[in-house]
């Protein structure tokens, strides 16, 4: 079965050539199948973030190359990679990011807006998500309404709502309680298994990443360590 | 991108933070209602002089002499018989268009002067006219008859006279038919009333005349008058136009006209203008002076769009977060900068909006209380709305486009 992210020698720096030149991630070489849960562990500023944001396409290697689905991802326009990062890709960041002014409905319609979805279709697949995230109750509450681990159901209702095959979530739960957090992984677990999403999660908590099929040790840009389980 | 969605959210931003909003708009309203307020008011203006040139015969042609070589305005020099418009020079007018000529006016003056009775005394200026003179000035008869055709042909000696003048010397004992005497600077004249007529103010009186020196005009036929001072010509008539003629159009005509028989004189030329390219002229100028006005006004508008574009940049700063997740879930740099364009626009437009119910109110108020008749212009308003709107165009691309133009782990990143 072909990869559905294929890394190659990917390679990102900053200052490139300069004095204080930084290589924060050096020549990593990455394939994951679809449908794998994938845990990508390491000490913090190993490299984690800029991987992901590197498979997430809201950045670009220095060096390598990224095959999302069998495509060249340095070969598409700006434009494209926006309509990829919206249609395949859905994000889940530590700090929720919901917009504050809008409700959980809103919220979670989002990315839909993007897609050209008319008002009705969004706001009943929005719905239909918010229920998935047994947080239907809540849709019209704003973000300041909701705690913590309410807002990264939400989030994630947000991440599920175009039907994306890949879930990026960066430290879920590192602004959640350990009880909340094992909730929310629950949830990514359940989207992984029951809906066949591809789930690649950062964590610098053991536990958690224990629960994944897969766990990429990251140490100084590089991948040092691979288990299966 | 979807539009709806990006104006129920400007609006909702606008709700939530509505001093801010209002402060932003302000400059908008300002520039808008300012600029509508002047155009209503000139465009009043320019209907209340339009409507009352109107009723002055704006179907009229006024025919004059004009000096070639200065420009001083006819009417205190004194002209040589040569110069003057004949009687057979207007019947040939006449004769040339019959379609587009209804009546023509002619007037010689002869003289200003006083009549008295006893201690009572009346001032007046004499005036030979024709007998059409009284329909196309619209002369209102209290008494009497006008001037008639055989008055004019048999060189009687019958006048028309005011209703102050008749008045002053008959108090109320009817003076038709009795006899008056005017001592003019040339001697004296003696007429029979025919016809009493109704003193009507005229807009350019001279102020601060007392009701007892004021001059009124006794009416003679024209034969009479060129009898008395034995003169054949004219250096100014009127014409009246028939309906449907294009009085602008045929003034031109007119002065052609008079061109055949002015060519070889060397000192004087014809002109003839229509009531209505006057109207038309003194309409410009309203327009001309309310439409610079209207541009100084406008430049506020610019300093409330620089406000609008102000307080976009703080407004996309604050949400630099935002922009970035929009980014994660999918919004293309098109779809960031349309949305802050929206919200500029949105902005402006609701500013505009304001500011224009508040300059109809305010050119309404300062019409009336000029004294005029007030004029609401659809136009005006449309283009100000438009106007409004482009303004949130102009300021709101920059912001936008910075917004559109972040780096979108930047914006996520962002504290
Ligand atoms: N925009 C940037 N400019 C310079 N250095 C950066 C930038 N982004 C990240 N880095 C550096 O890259 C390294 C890796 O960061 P990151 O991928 O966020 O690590 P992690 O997520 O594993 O904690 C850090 O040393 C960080 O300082
Ligand atoms: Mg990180």
């Amino acid at each position: 079965m072909k990869p559905i992210i294929e890394l190659k020698n990917i390679s990102k720096k900053y200052y490139e050539g300069k004095d204080n030149q930084l290589q924060v991630l050096n020549d990593v070489n990455l394939s994951i199948k679809s449908g794998e849960f994938v845990a990508i562990v390491g000490a913090s500023g190993s490299g984690k973030s800029t991987l992901m944001n590197i498979i997430g396409l809201l950045d670009q290697p220095t060096n390598g190359q990224y095959f999302l689905d069998g495509a060249d991802t340095s070969q598409q326009s700006q434009k494209n990679l926006s309509l990829i990062r919206g249609q395949k890709i859905g994000f889940v960041f530590q700090t929720f990011n919901l917009i504050g002014r809008i409700n959980a409905l809103k919220n979670v319609e989002l990315p839909m807006l993007y897609t050209g979805a008319p008002p009705k279709q969004r706001a009943a697949r929005a719905q239909q998500l918010l229920e998935l995230v047994e947080m239907s109750d809540r849709a019209k509450h704003f973000p300041n309404e909701l705690s913590g681990g309410q807002k990264q159901r939400v989030a994630i209702a947000r991440a599920m709502v175009n039907d994306p095959s890949i879930i990026l979530a960066d430290e879920p739960t590192g602004a959640l309680d350990s009880t909340t957090g094992r909730m929310i992984i629950d949830l990514f677990l359940e989207l992984n298994r029951r809906h066949n999403k591809t789930v690649i999660l950062i964590t610098h908590d053991a536990e958690i990443a224990s629960r994944a099929q897969r766990i990429i040790t990251l140490k100084d840009g590089q991948i040092v360590g691979e288990e299966r389980q | 991108m979807n539009f709806a969605s990006n104006i129920a959210q400007t609006l909702q931003n606008l709700k939530a933070n509505k001093t801010r909003s209002f402060l932003t708009m302000l400059g908008i309203i300002i520039g808008i209602s300012s600029v509508i307020a002047i155009v209503t008011v000139g465009d009043s203006l320019s209907v209340s002089i339009n409507n009352s040139m109107q009723e002055l015969g704006a179907s009229n042609i006024t025919v004059s002499l004009q000096s070639k070589t200065s420009s001083r305005s006819g009417l205190e020099r004194t002209y040589a018989a040569k110069d003057l418009l004949t009687k057979v020079m207007i019947e040939d007018l006449r004769q040339t268009y019959p379609s587009q000529i209804d009546d023509v006016s002619l007037t010689l003056a002869v003289g200003n002067g006083q009549t008295t009775k006893g201690k009572q005394y009346a001032n007046l200026t004499l005036t030979g006219v024709n007998p059409s003179y009284g329909e196309v000035n619209d002369i209102t008869l209290k008494s009497g008859r006008f001037l008639s055709d055989r008055d004019d042909l048999e060189q009687r000696r019958a006048c028309v006279v005011s209703d102050k003048l008749a008045e002053r010397i008959f108090g109320s004992a009817s003076p038709l038919a009795e006899r008056i005497t005017m001592a003019l600077e040339k001697g004296a004249e003696t007429c029979t009333i025919v016809g009493v007529y109704e003193y009507q103010a005229s807009l350019f009186a001279a102020a601060g005349v007392s009701d007892d020196d004021i001059v009124t005009t006794v009416y003679i036929p024209l034969e009479t008058a060129s009898k008395i001072t034995n003169q054949d010509g004219f250096s100014t008539f009127t014409i009246v136009t028939a309906i449907g003629v294009n009085s602008t159009d045929f003034a031109n005509q007119v002065g052609s006209f008079f061109g055949k028989y002015y060519s070889r004189n060397d000192d004087y030329e014809v002109t003839a203008s229509s009531m209505e390219s006057m109207v038309e002229t003194v309409q410009d100028m309203i327009n001309n002076v309310s439409m610079a006005v209207a541009v100084v006004a406008a430049i506020s508008l610019v300093v409330g769009g620089i406000g609008v574009m102000n307080i976009m940049i703080v407004s996309i700063t604050e949400r630099t977060r935002e922009i970035g997740t929009r980014k994660a879930v999918g919004a293309t740099n098109a779809d960031i900068r349309w949305q802050f364009i929206i919200e500029a626009v949105v902005i402006c437009l609701i500013g505009g909006i304001f500011g224009v119910l508040l300059g109809v109110a305010g050119g309404i108020t300062g019409a009336i209380l000029l004294g005029f008749t007030p004029y609401v212009s659809a136009a005006a308003i449309a283009a100000a709305t438009l106007f409004s709107m482009f303004v949130g165009v102009f300021f709101g691309y920059y912001p936008a486009n910075k917004a559109a133009k972040m780096n979108p782990i930047d914006a996520l990143r962002y504290e």
